[in-house]
Order: structure tokens, then C-alpha cells, then sequence
């Protein structure tokens, strides 16, 4: 039988676009210094390391040997989990799992990327098959608009209701100062006259590159009590990643990597109205039709429901059910932090720590996690300890 | 007396070289290309338990996890299922220069096969392509073909 464990801490750096002032051992030290402190903890407490980034977007193939001066990793069981855009829900169910086996009673989950050392499409478009797919393939932006044109054309839905998430995320991140977009809030018609990247994805609909890091500190019952005022406890978590071909994936059914995990990781947490029951979601979502889609998927509102949800404020701070407090994927993406920071700021939603992006009286949160051909991870946090 | 420690200006290092790969496409993928070469036609294999036929031919389907080893003969026509114009620039990893854009990525449903083949489609206006449309394979002459998913150069819309 698993263990109970919880979150005791998270740390993250402020987020650039460049951050050529520190090479990326330095740079997943900040994560790891800030974790630590968090919950009061000396490197010396942790008993086990999970690292992971997209290791092809450095060239730095040993991350986990490599990283060990900034993750303090040295002379400690450590190990490297890289599974694309998944990556950082990867190591933080990796440090659960590890925490949940009773082999370790703490557990340091870091997820880090620095975007600007390359070519950030070229090196996503390295991801997809190299004999089939990489002739035509051109990064993560064209696959996703493949999926908005065919969800436009399935529901009727508009490129003034993708921005209008787009809207929703700029406007929550001006209240986080580790976003890389802190106060830099936009409008429906700034989205509409940005330039077309491929259509109907515009600038302003994506996520940027960002130089960043997070780090997580996971804790066995009767340990995790003693470190934390209020340990955000693991209900659950859910992995379903489905195929590497993208002709196999079936665009009109939606997400169903996303819909499986997310109704397996419910059942598992004893949700049954998720809408009710969530408090707050911090959902990877990488571009703003899936703001509107992926809430389908996930159950928050029926198929082609999406647009009249987000419309009617749902979604913003002090709606029914906040998404992406800190701003998501589209003010920060430092890839393989990215969904590490989803569980992060869910964690800090739990403890209390949200500062001016906190949620009010968070029972349940949730995170997710995107990635590789439309894989998805989900987790759910919560305030009391589960069953 | 220690050393200024302002003013540092921050370098990076640069690492721009190529790297060869040599990918192995296996059976089946071997017999698509030259399918292409012999007949300009696609091969797909139907998965005995799930009944599918999928396009590039594989040997196994993921999820029944099974052998697959009948080979179906496709036409060079299908459907668009979902397209994307490409505007933005971006390093192609298989040649090292930028990409030549703007370009169509499309998914192309076969006709008779159940899943999706991406590839390049001819037209970038978008007001002129829709999901739904038919569309044709243009391939390259059979003597410069070199066995490559480039073998064909192009989807044409069928109007
Ligand atoms: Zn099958």
C-alpha cells in the first residue's frame, strides 16, 4: 500500500527570457535554494533527487550527473526523468512515487530549461519522427493550430474567444512577479492584431521561451506534518501518454489522453463534480484554444461548452473555478519546468502562500501537465489528508 | 588589491557543427517508399484486431499492442482533416537553414486507411483551403527519388 505524501515546499526563479547572468547549473541552484527555504529544510534532509528538462534543447545529455553542483545532488541517490512537455509532472510523480514507496522520506523534484540556448522549434521539431513526421513538422505551434481549426470548425468557436484566455491569463499574471509576462497585461484587440503565426494562432496566443527553474519538496506522512504548517497533500495522480505519431491522433475526439487521466485522477481522489469540487486549476496550456477545448477534456464544461465558460468569468480570479492564478504556460515556459511549476503554484494554492495570486479557502487544486504527442498527466492536490 | 568585479561583460559559447544520423525505417516503411517509386501509391498495414488501417505502414499497432503484417494498397488521394499556414521561422533541423515559409502543414486522412498522414500541402492562402477538401500526392519524377518521405513533394487540392 502507498504511503500518504505531501508538498512541503516549492521554490521557482524569476522568470526571462535570457538569463545569460547564470549558466543552467546556477540557474536550477536558485530553484533549489528557494525550495529549501520554503519549508525550512538543509540539502542535507533530502534524501533522493529527481531532475528533469528537454535535455536536446541544451545538448546536455547527462543532466542528472551533470546538474549535481546546483542540485545538490552529489553523493545522493538522483536520477533524470525527460518525457518532452510532460517533463516536470514527470519528475514530481517520479518524487511522489518515491516518497509513496516508503524507500525515501524526502524527495527533491526539479524541472529546469533555459530556452534561449537554442533554437527552440528547431529542437522541438528534432522531437517528432525523424523518417515520417520531421519533413513537414514545424514545432509545437502548427500541430496545435491543426487542432483549433478542426475545433473551430467541430463547434463554432472563434479566435476572439481563444483570446479572450489569452486575455485571462496576461491579467492574472500581473499578479505574479515570478512570471516572465509580470505586468504586461493585454487586450482581445491586442491578440486579434498580433501577427499570424499559423493560422488561427496568433502571437499573443502562445506561450513564449523562457530561461527558468522549480524545484519541489515531497514528504512521507509523519514527516511531512512536522515540516509544514499546511502540507498540500497528493491525492492523486494520473499518466496517460498515448502515441508518437501525430496522424494517429484523432483531432475531433478531443483530448483523450487529457480526459482519461483527468477522469482517473477524479475517481482516484473521490471527485465527483469537479466543477464544485476544485477550487482552483493551474492547467498547462500552451496556446489559448486549449483553454477552451482541454477545459471540455477535462469536464469542467460539456463538448464545444468551452467559449460560453471562459466568457461568463468562470475562469478569472474570483470566478467560480480561478485557472492559472500565476498566469500559465502563456506568461512562463520553460519547458521542462513548466508543468512542475502547475503542481508548484497547485501546492502553493493548498498552502496559502498564493500572496496577491492566492485563491480563497483552496480544499482541492489541480495540475496538469501537456506534452510529447498529446500526452497529459494530471494531479490533485489537497488541503485535507487523503483516504 | 582583488579583482574589478564589475562591468563583466556575459558571453555565451557557440556550438553550430553538423551531426550525421542514420535511422533505420525498418520493413514496411522501406516497402511504402518503394510502393511510391514502383506505383505513386500508399501502403498502409490493418491491424487484425482493432481492424484499422494505418498509414506509414508499421508493424505494430499501439494500442492493441499487436503484429500487424497485412499490407493494404492506398490510392494517392484523401481527405484534409486539419491544416496549419506557417508564417513564423524557424531553424529545420534536417538541413540546418531556415525553413522556407510560409508553408501548409496538413493532416491528411488516406482514402482507406483510418488515421493521418502529415505532410506539406501546395496552397498557403488560408482563405483557400478548408478541412474537408480533397486532395491529391505530386510526386517527384521516379528517377530523383532517394527513398524519403520527400519522395513526395506535395498534397495538391483536387477543385
Ligand atoms: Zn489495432
Amino acid at each position: 500500500m502507498a504511503r500518504r505524501v505531501a508538498i512541503v515546499g516549492t521554490g521557482q526563479t524569476y522568470h526571462k527570457s535570457h538569463r545569460l547572468d547564470v549558466n543552467g547549473r546556477e540557474l536550477i541552484n536558485e530553484a533549489v535554494t528557494r525550495a529549501l527555504a520554503d519549508c525550512e529544510l538543509s540539502i542535507a534532509d533530502i534524501d533522493a533527487i529527481i531532475i528533469g528538462n528537454m535535455d536536446h534543447f541544451e545538448s546536455i545529455n547527462y543532466v542528472d550527473t551533470w546538474s549535481v553542483e546546483g542540485s545538490g545532488g552529489y553523493m545522493k541517490p538522483i536520477m533524470k526523468v525527460t518525457t518532452g512537455g510532460t517533463t516536470g509532472s514527470s519528475v514530481a510523480i517520479a518524487g511522489y512515487y518515491h516518497v509513496a514507496s516508503g524507500l525515501f522520506d524526502k524527495v527533491l523534484a526539479i524541472g529546469w530549461e533555459k530556452n534561449s540556448e537554442s533554437d527552440t522549434t528547431a529542437a522541438i521539431v528534432t522531437c517528432s519522427d525523424p523518417i515520417w513526421d520531421r519533413f513537414s513538422y514545424s514545432g509545437a505551434i502548427p500541430s496545435l493550430a491543426t487542432e483549433a481549426s478542426a475545433y473551430m470548425e467541430q463547434y463554432g468557436a472563434t479566435q476572439e474567444d481563444a483570446a479572450r484566455v489569452a486575455v485571462r491569463e496576461r491579467t492574472h499574471a500581473l499578479n505574479n512577479p515570478y512570471a516572465q509576462m509580470y505586468n504586461r497585461p493585454i487586450t482581445i484587440k491586442d491578440v486579434m492584431e498580433s501577427p499570424m503565426l499559423a493560422y488561427p494562432i496568433k502571437l499573443l496566443d502562445v506561450c513564449p521561451r523562457t530561461d527558468g527553474a522549480c524545484a519541489v519538496v515531497f514528504a512521507a506522512e509523519g514527516v511531512a506534518e512536522k515540516i509544514a504548517v499546511r502540507p498540500a497533500w497528493v491525492k492523486s495522480c494520473s499518466v496517460r501518454h498515448t502515441t508518437t505519431w501525430f496522424g494517429d491522433v484523432d483531432y475531433n475526439t478531443g483530448m483523450l489522453s487529457l480526459k482519461r487521466a483527468s477522469k482517473e485522477a477524479f475517481e482516484k481522489a473521490g471527485i465527483k463534480d469537479p466543477v464544485e469540487e476544485i477550487d482552483v486549476a493551474e492547467l498547462y496550456l500552451p496556446y489559448s484554444y486549449a483553454g477552451l477545448k482541454w477545459i471540455e477534456a477535462i469536464g469542467f464544461c460539456g463538448p464545444g461548452e468551452g467559449p460560453k465558460f471562459i466568457w461568463d468569468g468562470n475562469t478569472d480570479m474570483g470566478g467560480k473555478l480561478p485557472i492559472n492564478p500565476s498566469g500559465g504556460v502563456m506568461c512562463t515556459n520553460c519547458i521542462g519546468a513548466t508543468a512542475l511549476l502547475r503542481v508548484a503554484e497547485a501546492a502553493i494554492q493548498i498552502m496559502g502562500k498564493g500572496e496577491a495570486r492566492q485563491v480563497p479557502d483552496v480544499t482541492n487544486a489541480m495540475a496538469t501537465g501537456f506534452g510529447g504527442c498529446w500526452w497529459s498527466d494530471v494531479v490533485i492536490l489537497g488541503k485535507d489528508k487523503p483516504n | 588589491m582583488g579583482i574589478d568585479r564589475k562591468d563583466t561583460e556575459l558571453l555565451t559559447v557557440t556550438f553550430d557543427k553538423g551531426m550525421p544520423y542514420e535511422w533505420s525505417i525498418g520493413k514496411y516503411g522501406s516497402r511504402f517508399f518503394q510502393e511510391i517509386k514502383e506505383h505513386k501509391r500508399f501502403l498502409g498495414t490493418r491491424c487484425p484486431k482493432c481492424g484499422r488501417v494505418l498509414v506509414p505502414p508499421r508493424r505494430i499497432c499501439g494500442p492493441c499492442f499487436q503484429e500487424l503484417d497485412e499490407l493494404v494498397e492506398l490510392s494517392d488521394t484523401g481527405t484534409i482533416m486539419a491544416f496549419s499556414v506557417v508564417n513564423y521561422p524557424f531553424i529545420d533541423p534536417a538541413t540546418g537553414i531556415q525553413r522556407p515559409i510560409p508553408y501548409t502543414y496538413g493532416y491528411i486522412n488516406i482514402d482507406g486507411s483510418d488515421n493521418i498522414f502529415s505532410h506539406i500541402i501546395n496552397e498557403t492562402d488560408a482563405n483557400k483551403i478548408k478541412v474537408g477538401m480533397k486532395v491529391r500526392a505530386v510526386f517527384k519524377e521516379s528517377q530523383e527519388m532517394e527513398g524519403n518521405i520527400q519522395d513526395i513533394k506535395h498534397f495538391e487540392i483536387i477543385r
